[in-house]
């Protein structure tokens, strides 16, 4: 990296110097980059149908293989959250909703949501697709590793399916798995449904083991010539960040699984104290149900910017793009993203203010995750003020962008309030902490999700979506979704609590039940408004416009492959070799609004580029 | 343009809804008024930036929008900006990390002068006990639970004997009189809370855990359990009734004593093998 940056200070030196027209002959020097200190990577290419689009090692098919997973398991959840809006809006209308089935249905939405929809999605789907195209590499490092973490997925996803069908059903133990509870009876699927629950999740964690290393080794060895890290778009960043996060995290939540299972099947005590359940004291003792939810939010709490970090970073290079103008502050944007994810590590125990655990450390948990919030706010100053002085495209991408910066805005600010102690003691458990989470972390990420389908779209499929219901499909999400999460805060202060089937005639439910009704009504709509975009790519599919080679002017690498889509190995003969910032657009001088990382400096002497 | 339209009246939307709900706190029956101040103080620093960050974001859409002629700004960096804006938000955080530290510092430190009251959990419902004229709970064990011992004092324990056993799932509390609530279970987690009071706290088997408050308004409140204890969950519901001194005096003058209990239920099993025997 060194080198590099002194070559650019000579370049500079040199430019000015051409600018001045004191020499007539360029230094060709500046155009420099180290050669590759190692060789070009073999990639195995399928030959059969099976080889090409089934045990795939092609990380473009392991992606869309991730995606298309993530979606269907999202789909599922969604159905779960109707299901459940159903019963909090309109009790007792569907017949077949129990308690025991409500409880199964909030437990399984969250669970499949968090982790295997949004996680395997932003790092699976996207980290996949995206990682080699973007640092201009032919294919991740280990691309048959790469095809194994796919299928440990599948299996993983599979498993978790098959526990709506065995006897007892999914399990009912609410997506964080608080025992005692969750193994005992008195709570739904306490026998095979947790079982399989737990399984599952350890064979996500070994999937995801083995994707998350290929990750991080393409992108810390296998970037192309002249990608420095400072040279990476903040997607890679955010993707890359947020893996080492999970490789850090999942342990955590793979050892507690494997400790349940040990409790629920030889009687262990790990966290299970002497308990008396129906007149008998139960063959447990000494364990510490405190235990499990340290090492739980240990996992959960990075979880959350596993999720998050690459959002981040997706959305940063869409605003980029779309408003035509280098991201603002890009270095403080790649340490505030480092700093997050460092910082996530130290703030697990907010969620556990009023779980009985020592009170002393809500003093801690408390500073640290108020500390967290600086580095957080930086990124959104610096997402507008991107937009400030910009030349702002008002497509479907941005109004996605657009729509994510005010959730996530609101549901950070709501996280304020829940992480400042004593403000979250009467707030915790209910509607508000459900309003906060579900506007940060899955509205928020969601808008991402949708700005960078329509965004690379075009890549993936060399087929332009169609903006018209784009902007339907963004409007109904947006507004719908916003009027879901926004008025349920006040749920929240009203003191009402979550995970209730039902209220009975309570006076915090009673005042509240116009509200539920136009919330359940709402999310059906939401819901529903999804299925535009499904519409919308069959019919592209079928019959969209061809699009041409990078249709929005970005400079990243992945627009500039040999074909769109891209084929496998992604840059046809040649590695393409970077010379600057994937940001610069509109620079003062060059005859576009943009200059791809690729074009050499001797290409655009007379511009006044700033930063490579 | 519609953009920057739609997106503005979600913002005003957004204040008015705030401005106009009827949907806000139950009014508060404790002494922690303190929390409700900060949460309205983080509400005006928080809901300041909500709305300041999300109006400059639609005076850049209006004003900046796509131009096939015009170029955007190119500056890449501005230290001074950043700097400031840092600066700013770590003030900002410190501005409402301090009184939400305050607080806890009073929640967790209990006022000498409290009245313990032992709440104790299971699948799914309430049960409580006071001290008795020495002032000490006697202590207790999950495996001493029986018909006739239903906190699991243990047998041997002086300080055990005159606590007061609370028949009911409804426990009476003296009004601006501290109580200091020690939540123990039997089977898993719960919470016993009161949205009047504002405080909770889990109620973990295998260990003790406490909370404090102060009531300071007679009447009478629905008790809600907070934390996930399985299907019967939503239904585990509990009363408080705050009353006056004189009145609460009386009513825990009609309570039994775990003496009492144990007696009664001797009395029971001898008069029960009496008739056996006839």
């Amino acid at each position: 990296m060194s080198d590099e940056y002194d070559n650019n200070k000579s370049y500079q030196a040199q430019s000015s110097e051409v600018i001045d027209g004191s020499t007539g002959s360029v230094n060709p020097d500046i155009d420099y980059v180290r050669p590759a200190e190692v060789g070009e990577q073999d990639l195995y290419h399928g030959h059969s149908f099976i080889e090409k689009w089934v045990f795939c090692q092609d990380a473009k098919v392991i992606g869309v293989q991730y995606f298309l997973t993530a979606v269907f398991t999202g789909i599922v959840g969604l159905i779960l959250s109707w299901l459940m809006r159903l019963q909090l809006g309109f009790p007792g209308l569907a017949g077949f909703m129990t308690a025991e089935h409500y409880y199964q249905f909030v437990t399984m939405h969250g669970m499949i949501m968090v982790v295997y929809f949004l996680t395997a999605l932003f790092l699976g789907g996207f980290g996949n697709y995206l990682i080699p195209l973007m640092v201009g590499a032919r294919d991740m490092v280990f691309p048959y590793v790469n095809m194994l973490s796919f299928w440990m997925f599948f299996v993983a996803v599979a498993v978790l399916m098959a526990s709506f069908f065995v006897p007892g059903g999914p399990t009912g133990a609410g997506w964080t798995l608080y025992p005692p509870q969750t193994i005992l009876e008195g709570t739904p699927g306490s026998g095979m449904g947790i079982l399989l629950m737990l399984i599952s999740l350890s064979l996500f964690v070994i999937g995801f083991t083995m994707g998350g290393l290929n990750y991080m080794i393409t992108i810390l060895q296998a970037r192309t010539r002249g990608m420095t890290l400072m040279r990476m778009p903040l997607t890679v960043w955010g993707i890359f960040t947020a893996t080492v996060l999970a490789m850090l995290a999942f342990p955590a939540l793979l050892v507690s699984a494997i400790m349940m299972t040990l409790d629920k099947v030889l009687q262990t005590s790990f966290f299970m104290p002497t308990i008396l359940k129906a007149g008998e004291v139960l063959e447990y003792g000494g364990g510490s149900p405190i235990l499990f939810q340290h090492l739980f939010w240990f996992f959960g709490h990075p979880e959350v910017y596993i999720v998050a970090l690459p959002a981040f970073g997706i959305v940063s290079d869409l605003i980029s793009v779309h408003a035509r103008k280098n991201i603002f502050g890009y270095r403080m944007m790649v340490w505030a993203i480092v700093g997050i994810g460092g910082l996530s590590f130290f703030v697990w125990a907010h969620h556990m203010y009023v779980s009985g655990m020592n009170p002393w450390f809500g003093f801690f948990f408390a500073t640290t995750t108020l500390i967290i919030a600086v580095p957080t706010a930086m990124k959104v100053y610096n997402w507008i003020l991107t937009l400030w002085r910009g030349n702002i495209r008002i497509n479907t991408v941005m109004l996605w962008c657009l729509g994510f910066i005010v959730t996530f805005v609101n549901g950070g600010i709501t996280g304020i309030f829940l992480g400042n102690v004593s403000v979250d003691v009467p707030l915790s458990d209910t509607y508000f902490v459900i309003a906060h989470f579900h506007m940060v972390m899955g509205i928020a990420p969601l808008m991402v999700i949708m700005g960078a389908v329509y965004h690379w779209f075009p890549l993936v499929a060399g087929k332009m979506l169609h903006e018209g219901l784009g902007k339907w499909h963004f409007w109904i999400t947006f507004l719908g979704a916003y009027s879901i999460y926004f008025p349920m805060h006040y749920l929240g202060f009203i003191g009402v609590p979550r995970r209730y089937f039902e209220m009975y005639d309570s006076p915090y439910m009673t005042s509240a039940v116009g509200m539920n009704e136009f919330i359940s009504i709402a999310a059906f709509i939401v819901g529903a408004a999804q299925f535009i975009l499904v519409f919308n790519i069959i019919k592209t599919l079928k019959t969209g416009k061809k699009a041409e080679q990078n249709p929005w002017k970005a400079n990243s690498l992945e627009w500039y492959t040999s074909t769109v889509p891209p084929e496998h190995g992604n840059f046809g003969e040649r590695l393409p070799v970077v010379h600057r910032w994937p940001y610069d657009f509109s620079v003062p001088g060059a005859k576009d609004d943009f200059i791809p990382q690729t074009t050499a400096p001797s290409e655009v002497i007379h511009t006044e580029v700033e930063k490579t | 343009m519609h953009a920057g339209i739609i997106f503005l009246l979600v913002i005003i939307g957004s204040v008015l809804f705030h401005i106009f709900t009827p949907w806000y706190w139950t009014d508060i029956a404790s002494n922690w008024g303190g929390m409700d101040d900060t949460i309205t103080l983080t509400f005006w620093v928080g809901g300041g930036v909500f709305v300041a960050v999300c109006l400059f974001m639609i005076y850049c859409v209006f004003r900046y929008q796509h131009k096939e002629d015009r170029r955007a700004e190119y500056k890449p960096e501005d230290k001074k900006l950043e700097k400031i804006l840092t600066w700013a938000t770590t003030l900002g955080v410190c501005a409402l990390l301090a009184p939400g530290l305050i607080i806890w510092n009073q929640y967790v430190n209990v006022p000498k002068n409290a009245i313990e009251v032992d709440v104790m959990a299971w699948q799914w419902g309430w049960q409580y006990r006071l001290p008795g004229a020495d002032g000490k709970l006697g202590t207790t064990q999950v495996r001493n639970i029986a018909d006739n011992n239903p906190f699991g004092i243990n047998p041997d324990d002086p300080f055990g004997r005159d606590d007061i056993m609370v028949e009911s799932d409804v426990i009476n509390l003296e009004n601006n009189r501290p109580v200091k609530i020690l939540l123990r279970s039997v089977d898993v987690l719960h919470n016993w809370y009161v949205p009047q009071f504002r405080a909770k706290m889990d109620a973990v088997p295998g260990t003790v855990t406490f909370y404090w408050f102060e009531p300071n308004k007679v009447g009478e409140y629905e008790v809600l359990c907070a934390e996930y204890c399985g299907v019967g969950h939503y239904a585990m519901r509990g009363g408080v009734e705050v009353q006056d001194k004189a009145d609460y005096e009386v009513w825990l003058s009609e309570q039994e004593t775990f003496e009492q209990l144990s007696a009664r239920y001797e009395k029971l099993n001898i008069d029960g093998n009496k008739l056996a025997k006839k």
